[in-house]
């Protein structure tokens, strides 16, 4: 039976804390001088990035290495999707090659799930246009865990650009299945129309809801998606929206801030936040692998995956 | 629990038909048993490694990790020193990965000192195909350069597949292929007992989960 990780709804609450405790096992593999398992030994993962990444082609390719598995990288820019090569075309090749997972970052929300009724492998959605970004979600919930411990009941505050933002839409899915409350803090402009019907609060008022936050997550102004004006000046959005030293003040002492990366510094989060000591930003990344590493070995170790969800070809 | 009702020197094999439900299961070794034989093997780790100066111990998940505590505490009684133990999960390393859906991964713990350069003694319930040793010095490889690596088993059924043999046994049980061998611990099943049983239901292969039947399956 073959199963994918698109969504982080794909994940029951027994598969992600399943995720977060292997993650927690193969973090220790970071601190041995031999950084490697066997487990993975010839199997082949894809990394097909259509979009631009550092982090997460960096850190799913890290994961895989670390495992022992082929890595193949695939990037949009120098292959021959210049040319005009459809994301078909591209599977149908991958699936050529014996791809056992396929790592995808695409601009277009769906391409994970169109791909996964395209090749025989396990698709892992590494962020599809503004939908989701499931991986994202398990480093940043493994993140808490190790910081706060059990997430259930725990207050996760998501600050900024949700209507843009696949990380936020997969922390909200994913955070919910963990017994987290979220809440959203936005301008009413850069919230989807939809987001009513998504499982947490949502508050304008940043203020209000920092004394009572546990995690603070910030995310990043996506101005490259913005085709339109969705605030008067980025000055008016930093003193709305942004994380400066006075409102950190604000948080409870065990609070911590996050952020996914990459930071825009002096727009929704200050320098001095961003170095703090309460600031898990290089932690997250470190975890990232942990959280790749358990997804990968939990989809492709066995004889059939322990996680994720079916899609019907 | 029928502990309490024999005398303290039990006579030879008695067929102790499991009392509490295990129905089919023969108590081959009681708690008794199992007490003096670790009493015996960390005698035997003692006088072969004269004094355990540089002894680490390393349970091998799950009940392997057991068997490591209680032998590290017998030698300390003995020689009036702590000595480090830790544990060793080896799923990662399996041969058999691809044959069963993926599992839950256990606790690798290594004592402070690591293991380089000293005699890791590895611990595990029961010896059968061999492979889940090989598994054992394949992630050993990995965490260091021991000295000299030993073995010691509780329970040894013979049927090996692998040219691996134990340095300490407690008991060598003579068993047939299809029969199982069970070693329930009071800290993780409540009771001591080694329970030999007929053939498991489903036949070794696929999809059994949990790490109990480690000894029985593999």
């Amino acid at each position: 039976m073959k199963r994918h990780l698109i969504s982080a709804a794909d994940l029951s609450r027994d598969d992600a804390l399943l995720v977060l405790d292997t993650a927690e096992e193969l973090a220790q593999i970071a601190d041995r001088s031999i950084k490697k398992l066997p487990t993975l030994r010839g199997r082949t993962v894809v990394n097909l990035f259509y979009e631009d990444s550092t982090r997460t082609r960096i850190s799913f390719e890290a994961a895989a290495k670390r495992l022992s598995a082929d890595v193949i990288n695939f990037s949009a820019k120098g292959s021959s999707v210049s040319k005009g090569e459809s994301l078909k075309d591209t599977a149908l090749t991958l699936e050529a090659m014996g791809a056992d997972a396929v790592v995808i970052r695409h601009g277009a929300s769906g391409a994970p799930h169109r791909l996964a009724g395209w090749v025989r492998g396990s698709v892992i959605n590494a962020g599809d246009g503004t939908h989701e970004h499931p991986t994202q979600a398990l480093l940043d919930a493994f993140t808490m865990r190790r910081r706060l411990g059990d997430l259930e009941g725990r207050k996760v505050t998501i600050v900024g650009d949700v209507l843009h933002s696949r990380v936020a839409r997969s922390n909200v899915l994913l955070l919910n299945t963990l017994g987290a409350d979220v809440t959203l803090v936005a301008p009413p402009t850069l919230l989807p129309v939809a987001v009513d019907s998504w499982p947490c609060s949502v508050s304008y008022d940043l203020d209000a809801v920092l004394p009572k936050s546990d995690v603070v997550m910030m995310l990043r102004v996506q101005r490259e998606r913005m085709n339109a004006a969705y605030f008067p000046t980025v000055r008016e959005y930093s003193r709305r929206y942004g994380l400066d030293a006075e409102r950190l003040a604000k948080l409870p002492e065990h609070a911590i801030v996050m952020h996914p990366g990459p930071m825009n510094r002096g727009v929704e989060i200050a320098a001095e936040v961003a170095d703090s000591p309460r600031s898990t930003i290089t932690e997250q990344v470190a975890n990232g692998v942990s959280a790749r590493m358990a997804v990968l070995y939990l989809l492709l170790g066995g004889s059939e995956p322990a996680i994720g969800a079916e899609v019907p070809a | 629990m029928n502990a309490a009702f024999r005398p303290a020197e039990p006579a030879a094999p008695r067929p102790a038909e499991g009392a509490d439900g295990d129905a089919g299961h023969k108590a081959v070794l009681e708690a008794p048993d199992i007490r003096r034989a670790l009493t015996r093997i960390a005698h035997e780790i003692l006088e072969r490694t004269k004094g355990a100066e540089d002894v680490v111990l390393l349970g091998i998940q799950t009940r392997g990790v057991t068997l490591a505590r209680r032998l590290a505490a017998r030698l300390e009684e003995v020689e009036g020193r702590p000595v480090p133990w830790g544990s060793l999960d080896v799923t990662m390393h399996r041969d058999d990965l691809r044959m069963r859906p993926a599992r839950a991964l256990g606790r690798t713990d290594l004592p402070a000192g690591g293991i380089d350069d000293r005699v890791v003694v590895l611990v595990d319930d029961v010896l059968f195909s061999g492979r889940t040793v090989r598994a054992a010095l394949d992630a050993l490889n990995d965490l260091g350069r021991p000295r000299a690596v030993q073995l010691a088993i509780l329970v040894d059924r013979g049927h090996r597949e692998l040219p691996i043999r134990a340095d300490y046994v407690g008991k060598n049980l003579p068993t047939s292929k299809r029969e199982t061998v069970r070693v329930l611990l009071a800290e993780n099943d409540g009771r001591d007992a080694v329970l030999l049983g007929p053939a498991a239901s489903p036949p070794p292969g696929p999809a059994r989960r949990p790490a109990a039947d480690r000894g029985a399956g593999r």
